[in-house]
């Protein structure tokens, strides 16, 4: 048996390549505007262009508009054709066969070949490169990547060749599903060999970069700003509406608001707690959307942790206590969702199972949670006493006060707050030297598993050091499964009996944006992997 | 005093030696290293990467290795965490940018505030007194992480005259704010040292001589009082130029100016251990020459203090 | 303190300086307050500051309100409920969580003069001596001391505070060593600049030939001269010192939520400033500013008091 998603993938390519042509109308027929620069703000600076070091969000951005992978995103977060038109799958459901475009170029006229990604993944998987996101070829499940990225096989091992220019095959360990969905990733685009090999680590610089996305890099002043523009040579430049796009740093967020208030901004993040208002003044630029993040607090269930939240009572009444709903309305007010579960609902093909909890209200919980505490033995005379560890952030600061006031007010238990330096707080939490810790997780693809995979025993990130035989075995067996929603379901039915962690809320993106732009952005893509060249900027 | 210089030079680089090497251990003990993340990387996959960067060895090795890439090739080796750059590149490109609007807020923050200094201490308790020191304490007062940002709301929100932010190269427009900002506090250090200072020479014997003498004001304060008063204001300009380096965190911070302050500072944060050295070094050699300066000025003001 | 004083019998030209010393100082002292109390910036200034001070440790007296305690009416709301009242009794209005900001400044209050005020005694005492010792005695003991300088004054000082607090863990008191662990550099640059041109002066160059020990010229010849320029930086130093501590607090050495600190308040203030807020940085930096005033012109008044030309 042969599948093919060739129809599927044609069919949205069609509906995505078609329009655009007509000069001054966007893909829908609005007449566009004359200015087509696009000028956001992020937080720090990137930490590479290179498709195989990048390792940040920001980097990721620009390079996805530098490079082009097999496939891109659509505004939903479908798969839609890049390099690759289609790709076919083998009977044993472990080889699949990308066609390339033909018509695909590099920004100094080479053909983009199956070489190049051949190239690009090999050099992922190569200990010489030392590339953070190396672990990214065992994600994809390649042939051999364990092997290669420990150094004990050769590069040319990897499970992928080029059989000719134009088709690329891929090998894997075993079945995975979701295969396909890994090649958006940037770690995964082609990098041009030839380059790089003239100019070694500086073939990033924009003077030397050759790309083949529909940007090229022309400026880069670290910690300033960094430029791309419109690259002539892309396979769908006419397609193509915004001609440079400029990211500027600006560290402070509400001075970054100021400047986006000023006119020099197209897009910015919004401050906790200062949607509403902005809403209220500029309805048409506050925007807010969810996104895959959670957000919780792990309770330490390490040996080193403390005697008091061992016991699942006393976890079940301090999770009960948390009034979610003004951690979201009150404290980060921007459209957030109050989370009962560790996967949030936005996640592809994931329903949110009946939680008990959270059909009561926040008086029943309350009620609850003080019964549970003094069933546990605590209570005015024997008081419970916690320390609650946090990394230095304005917003992780007022959540911390909000729910130390929650315990306090509700339970009477104290809670010293600790905030820490980044890295200090990274060091302490994977020690386990800690109470009670934060955390948060973003989706790495669109799947439930990205999250639920934290709290098997052997996660690297499972820093309750949470234990249980029977998620593990459900998690296991959720991989091989074509719907693994029953295995979900338990997974977070038990997560809420024991409590390991408090999920808070899920992540919504809050942005103010110009109007001209905010109908193209790609709200309902909950990665937010978004494309300059799929934005246009309407004349008003 | 040439000799003076040399004998510096000579001391220079044995202090610059130990700085280092104090540095170095120093971050060494700091938790977390510049590859630990919130996801944390598997062991595999951080092995490669301390072995790329040559951080698998013994500290000493990697210390001995770190100083002879400088002294050989002037190498001071790669940033780990923006990984296209070395730190080469950043002191290159953010030195200048630094140094910039630093030696033009020094100049301003030295003339101004030394102009008000003395200004206010010739009219003690009239109302220029009264002007100067109250200006002066106005700007001391209103630190500059607050002022920035008031003034990026009033000139670039309110009035739209300058833009909020960025470099540019250097054009003016983009400098202003960032003087402005981190000269108005040493501009008020110097000119309160200033005046205390002043007052303490118009007071000495050998004014009062001059006063008894006949000579005029003007003849006094710039021939005989002016030298003697910028001796406290001298020696505070070394840490101040020291401190202007470091201060530019919050001006690059604010303004995204891309200078060398904002590097320093997140390369501690994020362990960014040769970035951390490149800048230590470099600030290290400012220090040293910036003191050094400051004690050759010593022998001019004060011809009777020995070099 | 010498051997000397063991012998009173024998006292030698040294001990004598000594006690000649000691009677011109106490008039000094006497002389400076007279000055000081004549001048009435300074004087203003100096009730001002003991006014700052009952409210730091008297003010919470004054209201119904702890600094921790969140009205969960408010909170997320602040903009619109929040400002100041006195009806109810919220007399600085709210800060951004909620939390009564009038309680708030009382507790900052505390922290912060007490890290200006130590921060700056430890600036003036070791910064001095060290600086004095280093001019007066020159040489190879200046070069080195004024070496570990330089290389104290540009070693990440960040790493310094991150490592105190992995190894002592966090405490008010390691705020302070923090603190006084930059505060005394550039005191002991200034003073060891003046040193320099006042050790060639009649007066030291009369007791050196004398014979009088060194300790001894430093703390009753060096010292008294220095303490004008001494006085006047150290009142420099507060604002500093008040506002490195919100720094230190940053890493996670210094006070933690819900304790605060005019540092920490002005930065929230800041960050606000434009959402409608404005009280949440008045009142913070109002508070500040007339104390860093008053330090100022009592800094200014004590100079000239203590000015040894001026008798």
């Amino acid at each position: 048996m042969k599948i093919t998603m060739r129809a599927a993938l044609l069919a949205s390519a069609v509906a995505f390549a078609s329009p655009a042509l007509a000069a001054g109308t966007g893909p829908n027929g609005e007449p566009l505007a004359d200015d087509q620069t696009f000028t956001y703000r992020v937080l720090d600076e990137h930490s590479s262009v290179d498709p195989q070091i990048v390792e940040d969000v920001s980097g990721s951005e620009i390079v996805r508009d530098l490079f082009e992978g097999l496939y891109n995103q659509d505004a939903d977060g479908n798969l839609v054709p890049g390099v690759a038109l289609s790709h076919e799958l083998s009977e044993d459901r472990m080889t699949y066969t990308f066609k390339l475009r033909p018509e695909a170029k590099w920004s100094d006229g080479t053909p983009v070949t199956a070489g190049d990604f051949v190239y690009g993944w090999q050099r992922l998987a190569d200990p010489e490169t030392a590339s953070p996101y190396q672990w990214f070829v065992s994600v994809m499940n390649l042939k051999n990547a364990e092997a290669i990225t420990a150094g004990e096989m050769g590069v040319e091992e990897l499970g992928v060749k080029a059989i000719d220019d134009h088709t690329l095959e891929v090998t894997l360990e075993s079945p995975m599903t979701y295969f396909p969905l890994t090649t958006t990733h940037a770690s995964t685009f082609p990098s041009p060999k030839w380059v790089i090999d003239e100019h070694g680590a500086d073939w990033t610089k924009p003077e030397n970069i050759v790309v083949n996305g529909a940007y090229i890099l022309t400026e880069h002043v670290p910690q300033e700003r960094s430029v791309r523009e419109r690259n002539e040579m892309y396979w769908d430049n006419e397609g193509t509406i915004i001609d440079k796009v400029t990211a500027l740093v600006i560290n402070d967020e509400n001075v970054a608001l100021t400047r986006y208030l000023a006119g020099e901004l197209d897009r910015t993040e919004v401050p906790a707690g200062q949607y509403p208002s902005l809403k209220e003044q500029y309805p048409d630029q506050a925007l807010s959307f969810p996104r895959l993040c959670n957000y919780y607090f792990n309770f330490n269930l390490s040996d080193m942790g403390p005697e008091a939240t061992q016991d699942v009572r006393v976890r079940q009444a301090l999770s009960l206590a948390v009034n979610r709903d003004i951690i979201v309305e009150n404290v980060l007010q921007g459209g957030q969702f109050p989370a009962y579960t560790f996967t949030p609902a936005a996640t592809a093909n994931f329903e949110v199972p009946e939680i008990e909890y959270a059909n009561w209200t926040q008086a029943e919980r309350d009620a609850r949670a003080k019964e549970l505490l003094a069933e546990a033995g605590y209570g005015p005379d024997n008081p419970l006493e916690l320390t609650y560890l946090y990394n230095t952030s304005e917003a992780h600061k007022k959540i911390a006060i909000a729910v130390s006031q929650m315990w306090k007010q509700t339970l009477g238990v104290n809670v010293t707050l600790e905030n820490q330096e980044w890295k200090t707080f990274l060091e302490t939490r994977g020690n386990h030297d800690f109470e009670i810790a934060r955390g948060a997780w973003c989706g790495d693809y669109n799947e439930a598993s990205t999250f639920l995979d934290l709290v098997q025993t052997e996660s690297g990130y499972n820093d309750a050091a949470y234990s249980n035989a029977e998620v593990d075995q459900l998690l296991k067996e959720a991989k091989a499964m074509d719907d693994p929603q029953p295995n979900y379901t338990r997974v977070e039915e038990i997560l809420s009996e024991e409590m390991p962690v408090i999920p808070i809320y899920h992540y919504a993106g809050v942005y103010m944006m110009v109007p001209e732009i905010s109908g193209s952005w790609p709200v309902q893509n909950v990665e937010q992997n978004w494309y300059s060249k799929d934005l246009y900027k309407v004349a008003e | 005093m040439l000799s003076f210089i040399i004998r510096r030079m000579a001391v220079a680089i044995p202090t610059l030696l130990v700085l280092v090497v104090a540095s170095f251990y120093l971050m060494q003990f700091a938790p977390g290293g510049p590859f630990t993340s919130e996801r944390p990387l598997p062991q595999q996959v951080l092995d490669n990467i301390e072995a790329k960067y040559g951080l698998d060895q013994p500290t000493w090795k990697q210390l001995l290795d770190y100083v002879g890439g400088i002294v050989t090739q002037f190498d001071f080796g790669p940033s780990y965490k923006y990984k296209d750059r070395t730190v080469n590149d950043i002191i290159a490109q953010g030195f200048p940018v630094t140094l910039t609007y630093g030696t033009i807020s020094f100049v301003l923050a030295i003339l101004v505030g030394g102009a008000l200094g003395i200004a206010a201490a010739i009219r003690q308790n009239s109302w220029l007194d009264y002007f100067a020191v109250g200006i002066t304490i106005g700007a001391q007062v209103l630190p500059n992480f607050v002022m920035a940002p008031i003034l990026i709301l009033v000139f670039s929100l309110w009035l739209g005259w300058l833009p909020g932010g960025g470099w540019n190269g250097g054009q003016w427009d983009h400098v202003i704010m960032p003087v402005i900002a981190l000269s108005t506090s040493y501009m008020a250090s110097i000119a309160r040292l200033t005046r205390s200072s002043m007052l303490e020479v118009l007071r000495s014997n050998f004014i009062r001589t001059a006063r008894a003498k006949g000579l005029p004001d003007r003849t006094i304060i710039w021939r005989h009082a002016l030298k003697p008063t910028l001796l406290p204001v001298v020696s505070y300009l070394g840490p101040a130029f020291v401190g202007m380096v470091t201060g530019s965190f919050i001006i690059d911070t604010i303004f995204s100016t891309g200078g060398v302050g904002y590097f320093y500072v997140n390369a501690a944060f994020n362990r960014d251990y040769a970035v951390m050295m490149g800048l230590t070094i470099l600030l290290g050699s400012m220090t040293i020459l910036f003191n050094m300066v400051v004690d050759i000025l010593y022998a001019w003001i004060d011809p009777k203090i020995r070099l | 303190m010498s051997l000397a004083n063991l012998n009173p019998q024998q006292p030698k030209t040294a001990e004598m300086a000594e006690h000649m010393a000691e009677v011109k100082g106490r008039s000094l002292w006497a002389d400076a307050r007279v000055r000081f109390v004549r001048n009435k910036a300074a004087m203003v200034s100096l009730v001002v500051l003991i006014l700052v001070f009952l409210f730091a440790f008297f003010g919470h007296l004054l209201t119904p309100y702890d600094n921790e305690t969140i009205d969960w009416n408010v909170l997320g709301n602040v903009a619109k409920v929040g400002q100041p009242s006195f009806e109810n009794r919220h007399y600085f209005g709210f800060d951004d969580s909620g939390r009564d900001l009038y309680s708030r400044v009382v507790q900052g209050t505390q922290i912060s003069l007490m890290v200006g005020i130590v921060g700056a005694m430890i600036a003036v005492i070791v910064g001095t001596i060290y600086g004095a010792v280093a001019g007066f005695v020159g040489g190879r003991i200046d070069n080195a001391m004024m070496r570990f300088v330089d290389i104290a004054m540009s070693i990440p000082y960040m790493f310094v505070l991150i490592l105190l607090l992995v190894v002592f863990g966090r405490s008010i008191g390691m705020l302070f060593v923090g603190i006084g662990l930059t505060a005394w550099l550039d005191m002991s640059r200034i003073v060891r600049g003046q040193t320099l041109s006042i050790k060639n002066k009649e007066f030291i160059e009369a007791a050196v030939a004398t014979g009088v020990r060194t300790p001894t010229i430093i703390r009753r010849h060096i010292v008294p001269n220095l303490l004008g320029v001494v006085v006047v930086y150290a009142t420099l130093l507060v604002p500093q010192m008040i506002l490195t501590e919100s720094f230190i607090s940053f890493l996670g050495l210094g006070v933690q939520e819900p304790l605060t600190s005019w540092g920490a308040l002005i930065s929230q203030g800041t960050s606000t400033m434009n959402y409608g807020t404005l009280w949440q940085l008045f009142f913070p930096l109002a508070f500040f500013v007339v104390t860093i005033f008053a330090f100022f012109f009592i800094g200014d008044g004590l100079r000239d008091a203590l000015d040894p030309k001026d008798r």
